[in-house]
């Protein structure tokens, strides 16, 4: 008896693989590297030449030299790329000289100086890798997640409430208590919208943006009332937190590399777990590929809804919970800009694949990072960085313009792993 | 069999909207019960509401002051919710449930300024008048999300669409000194966004929401690139000339109403003479019956010898336009110059406006109404100093959004074809 319902259940997931076409034991066809990573690779080259586009078509002194002559004007826009972009990197990566020269004279605090644009790098990229897989997690389970950005304020929120008001408590409790408190707050507010979508089929995407909306405004009323800091100037900011809340930084300043991004690989790799080796993981996918496949297979899509929204929230109240306990210490209004949007773009180029999401969001920390020195340099504001990942973005949704572009022949489409429902919201 | 088979869909409506019908039922009630527990019995009986019906500084279609006892308005605007609340309960209201849901919103929106305003004077006029300039962003949106869905194409880019056309239309118009080109240009950006939706959508056939996520991130990034790079740097070319209040001969001097509609922003006309001619053209033209068909059976519509793909683009196209036009309110219409993200969800807003008013432009028009006042109340209360932190009063718009989304998304509502990209085989 026993026997044959395993058998059944087995039988049942068999199915279910064959219905999701790709697996993580053994994926059908082996695509070899250079193609699994073709078209993204191709995507941030064109991406990055239309950032130069852009830098030089806004430059001024391009304009100025155009007028001395075609060739100058070639050369001062070609220069001009080069400043920028050279800054881009030497501020993502650190420069190689500066190193070099850091390292002979034997001074601590220039080495530490020479080496912190490659580990603020790691900082930067370290809430883009939570937020990625936020966003990735609910793409799995058919469900588009736009309102990160609230569930990380109600995350840092939490956090930070739970990081100052709490005193007297060691940190190995301290500490995990306000990032469960950080977690608990996203899973909330990523649950109300996924209850509301699994109960009455209110759409998620226009529910996360109200979401968003509420929570910026709610967060104003925080800092400006019951988490206000007495005495701290014009702009509103919450306490301190304590000492025992902090997650640590490994060196002192001005590196500010931190626990944190550990824990976002492990984050990482306990989300690739879930997702590709635990039956639950299999289920959710199922709900999100294919919604009416999973009600045949005796799936609660509703409770997927829910449990995915949730889960997706936690993930983006962790990154605000991490980033508030190892980096800001306490909360300011407008900490997080545009996390949001940013992460459905990490989570689309890295193929909601928990490996792809810490590549791209190590990328897009890097670019931004960078993109503070390019600022500095060359006066490019950095919002560029928004330009470059929404045609990054667009060139990964759609390889056909890619293919078109660099006369690809041998593309195979269909391995577009995102299937959203529209409007009617319950499949 | 005409008998069975009606039989049967008027058996699936009332199933589908019997949770749906539960749940306004209480909404309704709830709202029933706040105004009668939170603000009727709040009030001492003999205190009186002043409301000022004409906004300030107007002199054409003066009204007189009127003047309510508070405490018997919110009782009989707690007896109207709770008999729309009842019959919802025990009858339905069917086709009519947005509609009896927005008049419930209003209800509690008109008993919320009765309780603010007992003892004091609260300018009414003024509030309407703020609430029909507010609500014209919305309703635009709305409308250019009419147009794009209506031809099976979801557009979330709206949001991305306005900000950017909020950006071209102040450079054009503080470039030209005129409006007109302004309006034009903020257009113009529009559209080209929209043909980039237009293309990934149906060209590419890539998935719409990402689409037009792709606009929304290109959109913000792309805006407050050029308004650090130049806006902020060069006040020149962002100080457009903006088109003002315009009162209309003869029904501005309509008592109340005039004041109200007919003496406001030019943009408020806009709106109304575009909410005609859509309606117009969408109901009752042939290129309106078509539009609508690709938007529901693509590939009916195919075999009938329609160009499916012609007629997404031109749609999409449109609702560029008039995204284009919504933005163009922003920095031409209401601020006078561009700053970042300054259509603060507007869009969104905008979307959630068209569902409430079931893709049709008529109903939008309420729902955009109904946002519009909730908005005006949290900015017009927010300065009177009601007690409630400003932050919540800003809340109200994003939570009715809310509701109105749980309330009312129903299946046979959208167009069936929105989102799905069409194959032709």
């Amino acid at each position: 008896m026993k026997k044959e319902e395993q058998e059944k259940i087995d039988r049942g997931k068999a199915f279910l693989r064959k219905f999701n076409k790709e697996d993580g034991d053994e994926p059908k066809e082996k695509k070899s590297f250079w193609q699994s990573i073709r078209i993204p690779a191709l995507a941030i080259l064109t991406g990055l030449l239309i950032g130069a586009i852009l830098i030089v078509l806004t430059s001024p002194r391009v304009y100025e030299a155009f007028g001395q002559g075609f060739f100058r004007g070639i050369g001062t826009a070609l220069n001009e790329v080069y400043v920028s972009y050279r800054a881009l990197f030497t501020g993502a990566f650190g420069d190689l000289g500066k190193i070099i020269k850091a390292i002979q004279s034997g001074t601590p605090h220039q080495i530490r100086v020479a080496i912190n644009p490659i580990l603020e790098s790691l900082v930067v990229s370290t809430p883009y890798i939570f937020t990625g897989l936020a966003v990735a997690l609910g793409f799995r389970a058919g469900l588009f997640n736009i309102g990160v950005e609230g569930q990380l304020f109600i995350g840092t929120a939490c956090a930070t409430f739970v990081g100052y008001s709490i005193k007297g408590l060691p940190g190995f409790i301290h500490m995990p208590l306000a990032l469960l408190a950080g977690m608990v707050g996203g899973a909330l507010w990523g649950f109300i919208p996924g209850f509301l979508k699994a109960k009455t089929g209110g759409h998620e995407v226009i529910n996360t943006i109200m979401m968003n909306y509420i929570a910026f405004r709610l967060t104003d009323w925080l800092l400006t009332g019951p988490m206000t800091r007495q005495g701290a100037g014009s702009m509103p900011v919450s306490p301190i937190i304590e000492k025992s809340a902090e997650i640590p930084q490994f060196f002192p300043s001005p590196i500010r590399f931190h626990l944190g991004f550990f824990i976002a690989l492990g984050v990482a790799w306990f989300i690739w777990w879930l997702l590709f080796k635990t039956t639950w993981g299999l289920n959710l996918r199922t709900v999100g590929t294919n919604p009416r496949a999973a009600k045949y297979a005796g799936l609660s899509t509703d409770k997927t809804t829910m449990m995915g929204m949730s889960i997706s929230g936690a993930l983006a109240g962790l990154a605000g919970a991490v980033q508030t306990l190892a980096v800001n210490r306490s909360m300011a209004i407008g900490l997080s800009s545009g996390y949001g949007f940013d992460s459905i773009a990490l989570a689309l180029i890295g193929n909601n694949h928990p490996l792809g999401v810490v590549l791209s969001s190590l990328l897009f920390g890097s670019l931004r990072n960078g993109a503070t020195r390019m600022m500095v340099v060359s006066r490019i504001p950095i919002d560029i960085v928004s330009v470059i990942q929404a045609i990054i973005l667009m060139l990964v949704a759609a390889p056909g313009i890619i293919q078109a572009i660099y006369h690809l022949k041998d593309l195979k489409t269909g391995d577009n792993k995102v299937f959203l429902s529209g409007w009617g919201g319950k499949a | 069999m005409s008998k069975s088979t009606h039989a049967i869909q008027h058996k699936q409506i009332t199933e589908v909207s019997k949770p749906r019908r539960y749940g306004m039922a209480i909404v309704e009630i709830g709202i029933a019960l706040l105004i009668f527990f939170a603000f009727a019995l709040k009030i001492a009986p003999d205190v009186e509401t002043n409301f000022v019906m004409t906004p300030g500084g107007i002199t054409q279609g003066t009204m007189q002051d009127m003047i309510l006892p508070s405490r018997l308005t919110l009782l009989v605007l707690a007896a109207l919710a709770s008999i729309i609340g009842l019959v919802q309960l025990f009858k339905g209201f069917q086709k009519q449930t947005n509609l009896m849901v927005g008049i419930t919103g209003f209800l509690l929106i008109m008993s919320f300024l009765v309780w603010q305003g007992a003892g004091k004077s609260l300018n009414l006029g003024g509030m309407l008048n703020s609430a029909v300039l507010l609500a014209v962003p919305i309703t635009l949106a709305a409308f250019a999300g009419i147009l794009s869905e209506r031809c099976g194409i979801v557009n979330i880019a709206i949001e991305g669409m306005m900000l950017f056309a909020a950006m071209t239309g102040t450079i054009i118009g503080s470039l030209t000194g005129s409006c007109f080109l302004g309006i034009l240009g903020a257009i113009a950006g529009a559209l080209g966004l929209a043909a980039i939706h237009a293309m990934l959508s149906i060209k590419y056939k890539i998935n719409q929401t990402i689409s037009g996520t792709v606009i929304n991130i290109f959109s913000a990034g792309i805006t407050a690139y050029v308004s650090q790079k130049f806006l902020q740097v060069n006040e020149a070319i962002n100080t457009p000339p903006m088109l003002g209040r315009v009162p209309i001969p003869v029904l501005a001097d309509i008592p109340f109403l005039g004041p109200i509609l007919f003496n406001t922003n030019v943009f408020v006309y806009l709106l109304m003479i575009i909410l005609v001619i859509l309606q117009f053209a969408l109901f009752s033209t042939r290129w309106g019956l078509r539009l609508r068909s690709v938007g529901e059976h693509p590939k009916a519509a195919d075999t009938l010898g329609i160009n499916v793909n012609r007629l997404r683009w031109m749609g999409v196209l449109l609702s560029g336009a008039i995204a284009g036009l919504a933005g163009a309110f922003f920095t031409l219409g209401s601020v006078g110059r561009f700053e970042e993200g300054m259509t603060a969800g507007k869009g969104f807003i905008g979307i959630a406006a068209m569902i409430f008013g079931n893709w049709n432009p008529i109903g939008s028009l309420g729902a955009g109404l109904l946002f519009g006042f909730a908005d005006a109340i949290g900015s017009k209360l927010s300065i009177l100093g009601s007690g409630i932190p400003t932050q919540f009063m800003a809340m109200a718009p994003y939570l009715i959004t809310m509701i109105v989304l749980a309330g009312f998304i129903g299946k046979g509502q959208a167009p069936a074809a929105a989102g799905t990209p069409y194959d032709k085989e």
